[in-house]
């Protein structure tokens, strides 16, 4: 409805100060509003503890206690965050094109099931560094081509790529537990089915002086390298192009089917990532602990950072935090373990109704108004 | 008149008045005290520009928006309307652009299900004799039995004035009624409206930005501008140039470019036997098959609907042809980027924001589609600056005058005609051997409308060849060496310009060949 008569020649001259001034105006946009969806969240759970009797003073100042008041608490949460990492870029980087991933937890569990599998027929004569490179070889593999599959049927057939992530979940652990409890069963386990442990000394160690393991540095790098991919390179301006506007993409003959085939495959290795590092850093082997809802917390982080690599890292230690205190207050509170979880869906309801009112708020506009 | 009126029995149009309309979104006004008044049986045309308001009055006359300030008066009473049900009631009744009926249904059953008492069980001879008796009362004739897909447009658009006529509305709002009709088509349906308003029978106001409809048909006229009521008054007494002045104020139009000769006639772009399928994968386009030479402007012209958009997505790589060749220079052309960088491709069409462009990406990045992976925006394989597409975006805002707070604005808010010209910037700031187009002046002001057009020609002086599809006649007039005539997916005419003219075009258009 705007009054669209122009009259030329009097054209706003764009310089330079006002594009950063602007630039930094819609950055800000992008901090407050999370922040407020954050904290909006935080008084409906308030209201939800209150209801069962408890006190949401409590709940948080234990939250803090548990996730970071202490080395100790910060380094439980720092091992949670390094999956949640993997798995938000799983996330974050389809999204770039437009794509809703939610089945990163089918490419971690697959990732982390080659990754043993591979291992086990080696473990007996490979050196270490040998055996974990095809291991994460392997994962990232596994994942990807997972991951892009679903990208490949998305955009050759026109599949849902939200469902057939979600449904390949199933797929992939119906192939991890056909495996652990058929043909790679250890048989020396008799509790758990497991495939056969890669063995101590060929287990990823810790980073010196602390108890938290490799995958949270190599996540925090793969943020970077992946956040220059996206907003650095010509491949990653494609994406967004064809993820904003199909159409537009094709106009400019951009190869569109290349790019979502590779960007699911590279948010699939993502998240196989993360399932070689549960295998050669926590478990050992492969079995049913992978699948742990890492993949699904994922998606609650890479939303949470508005698919912003960079961003991911702070959210995803923020909900290993969380995670991580979740023990402490089972013990101190008298709650169910699964109030945590409560907890993360109210934030991601939260923070999906809170994208709607980006660019409602004038204080983040430019000063010219909507022309 | 007013006592003859009332003595007639036959007389059953309604006058409606606005008195102060004035309508407020957020900081924009967009009407600002508007009152016009439409007499019994009056043919209104109301005029203006894009933005200037005329949808935003008939909107609120209709109910769908809720003026901040001001009153309606219908038949000299005033009345609340506060939704398209209460509208209706008053007599009330509007017809859009776009068709509202149902297709898979036959006319006379969107006819019966229009009606707001449609029984549950529909005791159909009855409906018949009752349709057939009113369709006795009107002029237009429309077959019943037909499912609506299979009509014309222009009786598509008939059945849309019938259906209103049968809900009983003396007061039609017509949204730019000829838009999806050929020219004979828009005459014959002006025609009989004009008989009915004659007769006493109804009354229109009719938006539109055709001074020849409105010289033709109407008795008065109202010109929005900006908001606000410019002038009213008989439309014999004012000239189309009083009125086009009124329309776009002070504004200073640009003076199309004039026609330059082009001597030598190479070849550039050849389509041999295009085929291609639409969305429910019937076929679009068969068989099309032109030539387009160095320095000519070929102008396809059609009714919308006729496959002219499934070839400019064929031609611009948004659909995959199913038969059939691209030569450019005589060499097999594909529409993808390493090609259309080669052979000098470029284009740009109607809805900027729906086809070429992203929307809530920014007004730099916008600009650089064609250029974000050459130096010196990607100084090397793969690596992409921004600084160096901010710089060079500054330099094109300021080229082509496009209106915009920063370079980082998402070009979602821009006006029409800035997202255009930030589109033109992108596409024509090149060497360009090939330029393929399509209604790029669809929905824009005057101003930019001139611009748009001018700049085409300039392309076409310096020796690209343009392929140019426009649902506009004029704009093909205008601008066009050659027309072709685009109707059931085929090329059913083509012609120089110097042997042709709108009668001929206009027949062939209505699929008289």
């Amino acid at each position: 409805m705007a009054d669209t008569t122009e009259t030329p020649g009097i054209a706003v001259q764009s310089s330079f100060a006002a594009d950063l001034l602007d630039r930094f105006r819609r950055s800000a946009e992008y901090v407050v509003i999370p922040l407020l969806a954050l904290v909006f969240s935080g008084i409906l759970f308030s209201i939800f503890l209150l209801t069962l009797g408890k006190s949401p003073a409590d709940f948080f100042s234990l939250v803090w206690r548990g996730g970071f008041g202490t080395s100790f608490s910060w380094q439980n949460t720092l091992v949670r965050s390094a999956p949640f990492i993997f798995t938000a870029l799983c996330v974050a980087v389809p999204a770039r094109l437009g794509l809703v991933i939610i089945g990163g937890e089918g490419a971690l569990v697959l990732g982390g099931f080659a990754a043993a599998a591979i291992a086990i027929p080696m473990v007996d004569w490979a050196p270490g560094f040998l055996l974990l490179g095809v291991m994460v070889i392997a994962a990232m593999l596994a994942g990807g081509l997972w991951i892009g599959c679903v990208g490949a049927l998305r955009h050759y057939r026109g599949v849902n790529e939200t469902i057939a992530s979600l449904l390949m979940f199933y797929i992939a652990v119906s192939i991890l537990n056909f495996f652990v409890e058929g043909a790679l069963r250890d048989p020396s386990d008799p509790n758990k089915p497991s495939t056969r442990p890669i063995g101590s000394d060929n287990m990823i160690g810790a980073i010196p002086g602390t108890d938290v393991h490799w995958g949270l540095l190599t996540g925090v790098v793969l943020c970077g390298l992946l956040y220059l991919l996206m907003n650095r390179t010509t491949f990653g301006f494609a994406a967004q192009i064809a993820g904003g506007n199909l159409r537009a993409a094709q106009a400019q003959g951009l190869p569109v089917g290349r790019l979502v085939v590779v960007s699911c495959a590279i948010a699939g290795a993502c998240a196989g990532l993360a399932g070689f590092f549960e295998v050669a850093a926590i478990h050992g082997k492969a079995n049913a602990s992978l699948i742990a809802g890492y993949g699904f917390t994922g998606i609650l982080v890479s939303f949470l950072a508005r698919h912003n690599p960079l961003v991911i890292i702070p959210v995803a230690i923020f909900l290993g935090g969380i995670a991580a205190s979740g023990g402490l207050i089972q013990r101190r509170m008298d709650l169910p373990d699964a109030t945590v979880l409560v907890l993360q869906g109210l934030l991601f309801l939260v923070i999906l109704v809170s994208e709607t009112f980006y660019g409602r708020f004038a204080i983040f506009r430019s000063k010219g108004g909507v022309l | 008149m007013s006592v003859t009126q009332f003595a007639d029995p036959e007389f059953r149009a309604i006058g409606v008045e606005t008195l102060g309309m004035t309508k407020v979104f957020a900081s924009l006004t967009a009407l600002d005290d508007v009152s016009i008044r439409v007499t019994p049986g009056s043919f209104h045309a109301l005029l203006g520009e894009n933005g200037a308001g005329k949808s935003t009055l008939v909107k609120c006359m209709m109910g769908f928006y809720q003026p901040t300030s001001g009153t309606m008066l219908v038949d000299d009473s005033e009345v609340e309307i506060p939704n398209p049900r209460a509208a209706h009631a008053c007599g009330i009744g509007m017809v859009y652009q776009h068709f509202t009926l149902v297709p898979s249904l036959t006319a006379a059953e969107n006819l019966v299900i229009a009606r707001a008492d449609t029984p549950a069980v529909i005791d159909w001879k009855s409906e018949r004799r009752a349709l057939n008796a009113f369709l006795e009362t009107t002029p237009f004739k429309v077959p019943l039995d037909v499912q609506v897909s299979s009509l014309s447009a222009g009786e598509k658009q008939k059945l849309e004035i019938l259906k209103q006529l049968y809900l009983d509305q003396r007061f039609l709002i017509l949204d730019e009624p000829t838009s999806v009709l050929t020219p004979d088509e828009a005459d014959e349906v002006l025609g009989l409206l004009r008989g009915m308003t004659e007769a006493g029978e109804l009354t229109i106001l009719m938006i539109t930005h055709k001074f020849r409809e409105v010289t033709a048909y109407a008795d008065d006229v109202t010109v929005l501008r900006r908001g606000r009521v410019v002038d009213s008054g008989r439309v014999q007494d004012l000239s189309v140039e009083e009125m086009s002045r009124m329309m776009i104020g002070e504004t200073e139009i640009r003076e199309s470019a004039a026609r330059v000769d082009q001597p030598e006639k190479a070849l550039k772009l050849e389509l041999a036997g295009l085929f291609a399928d639409d969305d429910s994968e019937l076929p679009a386009i068969e068989a099309i098959s032109l030539k387009i030479h160095a320095g000519e402007i070929l102008g396809i012209a059609g009714v919308s609907g006729n496959g002219q958009s499934e070839l400019i997505e064929v031609l611009s790589g948004q659909r995959q042809p199913t038969d059939g060749r691209i030569f450019v220079d005589k060499q097999p052309y594909e529409p993808e980027r390493d090609q259309m960088d080669r052979f000098k491709v470029f284009g740009f069409s109607e809805e900027p924001l729906k086809n070429v462009a992203v929307p809530n990406m920014s007004v730099a990045e916008n600009m650089a589609f064609r250029t974000f992976d050459k130096a010196p925006i990607s100084p090397f394989k793969g690596w992409l600056s921004p600084p160096p597409m901010r710089k060079r975006a500054r330099e094109l805002i300021a080229a082509y005058r496009v209106k915009t707070p920063s370079t980082e604005e998402p070009i979602e808010n821009l006006s029409g005609g800035n997202v255009q010209r930030a589109i033109l910037a992108r596409e024509l700031s090149h060497e360009v051997d090939i330029l393929i187009v399509a209604n790029p002046c669809f929905g824009l002001d005057f101003a930019s409308v001139a611009e748009i057009r001018a700049q085409i020609m300039d392309q076409r002086n310096k020796g690209a060849a343009i392929l140019l599809v426009s649902e506009d006649l004029d704009e093909i007039l205008e601008l066009a060496d050659t027309v072709a005539v685009m109707s059931e997916g085929r090329v059913t005419y083509q012609s120089p310009m110097t042997e042709t003219d709108r009668a001929t075009i206009g027949h062939a258009m209505a699929g008289h060949h």
